[in-house]
């Protein structure tokens, strides 16, 4: 294992996987009672990817989620009140009601952005998120996910492009779960491969099976730690399946018996189960009593949702705009003498990197090419002191050491 | 004190931010190196650097995405359309990722989004437009609008120091058309506050950006004849200044809206409907409106012409309704 996990981690990795498992059906009650007031998006059979790439994750870094990483908020430190609240429109929610679902963040403390429901959109955002963190010498990794459906939006390729060519730190990951509400995935992209799309940018495009926690989390850290180097972005697609509908009231007749058939032998929790116990690190006792403590945690969780109010009405003429209700002060690194005051030190001119001939820049690794282009422009790793040149990893060719600052 | 056109305020109010506060960036199309299509940010790069002026890929969506991620940050970025008409490939980011963030989930975007806009520069149906009215219809957003140079510099200014998002329009005709004497120094014009340019009795014209010069011309005409014409600059239209606006309706008893903007939706009508509700009684005569036609802003001169407000029309709607 390239990134060995403790003892303690690996049963970390299914109490978390457990947890998003036990607080979903939870909420598959409450839905049924009538008490979600929206939709219930679920992520069964998906949970090993939300907890397996959050889980590669540091404190000071910043994810995402979409409809189904329930699982990646909770490992970020989100309680499982804070789905309950959101899903049931209580005014206790972290958005007191204005918005559902896993629609919520933190900005300060937990580093999560609330997602929208248009998909694709997160991708940019969390390249700027990515591009900032940088500036501000944070050294932080930007994660987000997407959908085999969302990977056709126009703005997954205007994300994807800019992270590329700014080298922004950013880790996307294409949950392939092979429906796109109704539609197969074959039938709205022309690709097997969705990490194929990672060609494009000139980023690493990694494929791991989407049911196998400790394999996500081992391709996760990979990406994690390229990008803290300063590697630039990278692509993960996660292969795995929805067991449920598109939502709660979808109950998904379009997907073929057989398949869902063959999906449900590759449960990410039974198969992961079986790895643990196999090895020791659970047994019958340890795991009825972690069931135990998860289910007395979500009565608790879920008690404090039913029996919290609704938002008092006077609350949706409030908060359209900060009135200086929130501070804005953005957390500096690195010295600000670095950049401030400024520094006249920059000539407007580009000079192009082989001027444009075929040749080396049509080298199989775009990565490559552009890292040997010893680019004073590009986006460097570390926010670079103004007027010096980043630092390369790659040898720079003879035309860019002579060029001495190239644009791809 | 120093003459400049509209375009050096704005620039000069952009510097001076970037300047005073090391969280403020800019990205966007061709603003670096080359400066700017319009040369608005010429001169930026060789003093900030390469990590606080980003030139972009021809990606508005990706532009408007990264600024709202830098904001979560707490930085400032000031994004650059090359042309405002290019808004529209950002709708979905600004209107339901930028507008409602703070409301749905406590999350402030202090970023603003400029740009240069309006038309009589034959620049056709694609490089033209006045497309403010889709955001003023879009709550959650700030919509600022200047008309002179001094207004471009302190609101520029205001607009990068506010915690919302504000769109800023930045009308392409005035840019080298207009020269005034402004401040060298850190002043700052308020958002949402309109301004009276001339003092008048007989009626009131409300307007804002490149019409406001327009309207100031028809009303020395109007003058002449002895129509002593009020002209509000509304400067910033969401939030509006609507207690500006009705007060001098309380006076002249008489408006008419002017704006560049096509009249089905434009802001005339909002305006007319806030004075019917709050001052219907002052009203002497009907509310006019003088905008451009409820088509595209078509290419060739002679089109745009008609296509355009001009002094003529303005002069003859507002003779009609000092008649009453």
């Amino acid at each position: 294992m390239k990134y060995p996990l403790t003892k303690e981690q690996r049963v970390d990795l299914y109490y978390y996987m457990k947890l998003n498992r036990m607080l979903e059906e939870q909420m598959v009650r409450l839905f049924r009672q009538n008490k979600i007031v929206g939709g219930l998006y679920s992520s069964l059979g998906q949970e090993a990817i939300s907890i397996g790439t959050a889980y590669a994750l540091e404190k000071r870094d910043w994810l995402a989620p979409m409809i189904r990483n329930i699982g990646a908020l909770l490992v970020k430190g989100f309680k499982p009140r804070d789905i309950f609240t959101q899903h049931m429109a209580k005014f206790t929610a972290p958005t007191l009601g204005k918005d559902g679902t896993s629609h919520f963040g933190d900005l300060d403390k937990l580093h999560v952005v609330s997602p929208i429901s248009m998909l694709g959109d997160l991708i940019p955002v969390m390249t700027g998120v990515a591009m900032a963190g940088r500036y501000l010498g944070q050294n932080i990794v930007a994660m987000t996910w997407i959908g085999d459906g969302g990977s056709s939006t126009g703005a997954f390729h205007e994300g994807m492009n800019l992270a590329a060519s700014q080298r922004a730190p950013l880790v996307l990951v294409i949950e392939n779960n092979q429906w796109a509400y109704s539609t197969p995935v074959g039938r709205q992209v022309p690709v097997k491969d969705l990490a194929d799309r990672a060609k494009a940018y000139g980023v690493p495009g990694l494929i791991v099976d989407g049911n196998d926690v400790v394999a996500v989390y081992q391709t996760t850290k990979d990406a994690v730690e390229r990008c803290r180097a300063g590697q630039g972005p990278v692509i993960i697609e996660a292969k795995t399946h929805r067991m449920k509908g598109h939502a709660q009231h979808d109950p998904a007749e379009y997907v073929p018996a057989p398949m869902m058939e063959f999906w449900k032998k590759r449960d990410p929790i039974d198969l992961y189960e079986k790895q643990l116990m196999a090895e020791g690190l659970l047994d019958a006792r340890s795991k009825a009593a972690m069931e135990a403590r998860i289910e007395k945690e979500l009565d608790e969780e879920r008690e404090f949702a039913e029996n919290s109010p609704l938002p008092p009405p006077e609350l949706a003429e409030d908060g359209v705009y900060c009135d200086g209700c929130h501070e804005i002060a953005a957390k500096w690194k690195r010295p600000i003498e670095d950049v401030m005051p400024p520094k006249a030190s920059v000539k407007a001119e580009w000079l192009v990197q082989g001027f444009g001939e075929m040749g080396e820049a049509t080298a199989a690794d775009p990565v490559a090419v552009m890292a040997a282009a010893g680019d004073g422009n590009a986006p460097s790793s570390k926010a670079p002191k103004n007027g010096k040149k980043p630092k390369s990893t790659a040898k720079p060719s003879k035309a860019a050491a002579k060029a001495g600052r190239g644009r791809r | 004190m120093a003459q400049v056109t509209f375009l050096e305020a704005v620039r000069a109010g952009l510097m001076e931010e970037m300047q005073r506060d090391p969280n403020v960036v800019m990205l966007g199309e061709d603003i670096g190196v080359y400066g700017g299509a319009f040369k608005v940010t010429a001169g930026m790069l060789e003093k900030f650097g390469w990590e606080r002026v980003i030139d972009t890929p021809i990606s508005e969506t990706a532009i408007v995405g990264a600024a709202v991620g830098m904001s979560y940050l707490g930085l400032r970025p000031v994004a650059e359309m090359q042309f405002i008409d290019f808004i529209a490939c950002c709708f979905n980011q600004l209107t339901n990722f930028v507008a409602k963030s703070h409301y749905r989930c406590g999350m402030p975007v202090p970023m603003v989004l400029r740009g240069p806009s309006g038309g009589g520069v034959h620049g056709g149906p694609f490089h033209s437009q006045n497309p403010e009215m889709y955001f003023v219809h879009t709550p959650g957003l700030k919509v600022v609008y200047p008309a002179t140079p001094y207004d471009a510099k302190g609101l520029i200014k205001s607009a990068i120091r506010d915690n919302n998002p504000v769109l800023f329009f930045e009308h392409k005709f005035l840019y080298r058309r207009i020269k005034e004497e402004i401040p060298d120094d850190d002043y700052t014009v308020p958002l949402g506050q309109a301004i009276v340019k001339r003092e008048g009795k007989d009626l009131t014209i409300v307007t804002y950006a490149a019409m406001m010069h327009t309207s100031l011309e028809a009303a020395a005409e109007l003058a002449k004849e002895g129509i002593d014409v009020e002209v509000i600059d509304l400067r910033t239209l969401l939030p509006l200044d609507r207690e500006t606006i009705v007060q001098s309706v309380k006076k002249t008893n008489k408006l008419l809206v002017v704006h560049e903007d096509t009249k089905t939706g434009g802001i005339a009508g909002e305006i007319a409907a806030i004075v019917c509700e709050e001052a219907f009684e002052e009203l002497d005569g009907p509310i006019l409106r003088v905008t451009s036609l409820d088509t595209p802003v078509p290419y060739s001169p002679p089109l745009e012409e008609r296509f355009l407000p001009n002094v003529q029309k303005i002069a003859h709607a507002a003779r009609e309704l000092a008649r009453y």
